[in-house]
């Protein structure tokens, strides 16, 4: 409990400055920080393959394809000007922020065992993936193996978004 | 175009780093059973070290080999993943059901662990090679036309 609090303030400072910073290099170098954070933030509260994949996705691979954009884009665009915020914004966004904290009273606390998501189908897969599947992390036997119809889906996903960019911006021969 | 770099302290940090990635990637794919990672991380990583040896080697270079012959494998990934479908379907059972993969002298664990493997195997590999592909699409420009042909 003591490190996440400074935790989230780091957090929110870093998505501040990816979102505040003048120059577009320095701002997507603040975004990986930003990745490293959350996947601090996940490991802590136990979710520590959604942390890897963070780590690895959003502060290695992302990072590195903001970079080649830049390079490839052009220099002069590296400057933001953004008009000022209208007024409207500036009452609707607390609004809704206050909803949503308003919202997220109602919900079970961190780690209820009595609330929905944990009573209903997560305690089948807890007793019985070591003895069907011989996999000791049952994140991987969910993924893999009971919900592994997903996962064929997501691999479509990123095939074709990797033949999408290949045919959208290869000029020469694919 | 990606151009090799120029500096000595890259190239030789690059020839120490490359390998060990690789060499992690491999391990969080294969440790995907018993600790976190798994099929997808393990391929991102495996893309990114290719994708670190293409910045640092350029893309035609003898040292960056396996991030250009890796495109050619657009697509593997995802024929593993149907194809084992395919075969427990074969085996008389549901579509990606591993208990009917028809494996002689294998029970029902080591059949889904089995399964597991392969799909994990997979989605690494699908995951890696559009990691490169996204990549060398983005700094693709005319000048590559010219002077490679």
């Amino acid at each position: 409990m003591t490190f996440e609090l400074p935790l989230l303030i780091f957090l929110v400072m870093t998505a501040a400055g990816a979102i505040l910073a003048r120059d577009l290099i320095s701002s997507v170098l603040i975004l990986g920080t930003y990745s490293f954070t959350l996947a601090l933030v996940w490991a802590l509260l136990g979710a520590v393959d959604v942390a890897f994949v963070e780590a690895v996705v959003g502060a290695g691979l992302a990072t590195v394809f903001f970079l080649l954009t830049l390079f490839t884009t052009s220099e002069k665009d590296t400057e933001i000007r953004r008009p000022p915020m209208p007024w409207i914004a500036l009452v609707a966004l607390p609004a809704v922020g206050l909803l949503l904290l308003y919202g997220a009273a109602d919900l079970p606390a961190f780690g209820d065992p009595g609330s929905p998501a944990s009573t209903h189908i997560s305690p089948v897969f807890l007793e019985n993936s070591v003895q069907q599947t011989g996999t000791p992390n049952v994140v991987t036997a969910i993924l893999m193996d009971y919900r592994s119809l997903d996962t064929l889906i997501e691999t479509i996903v990123i095939f074709t978004a990797g033949i999408a960019c290949a045919l959208i911006l290869r000029k020469g021969d694919l | 175009m990606i151009q090799a770099h120029d500096s000595v302290i890259v190239h030789t940090l690059g020839r120490i780093v490359i390998p060990i990635t690789q060499l992690f990637g491999f391990y969080v794919l294969v440790f995907g059973h018993y600790g976190p990672g798994g099929g997808f991380v393990g391929g991102v990583i495996l893309a990114a070290s290719m994708i670190l040896a293409i910045l640092v080697f350029g893309r035609h270079s003898p040292h960056s080999w396996l991030g250009a012959k890796v495109l050619n494998g657009d697509g593997l990934g995802l024929l593993i993943i149907a194809g084992l479908g395919g075969l427990c379907l074969i085996g008389g059972g549901e579509f990606l059901n591993y208990s009917h993969l028809q494996i002689p002298g294998l029970d029902d664990v080591s059949r889904h662990y089995l399964g597991i493997m392969m799909i994990q195997i997979g989605v690494a590999a699908d995951v890696a090679v559009t990691g490169v592909s996204i990549a060398i699409s983005l700094s693709d420009d005319e000048n590559d036309e010219v002077s490679h042909g």
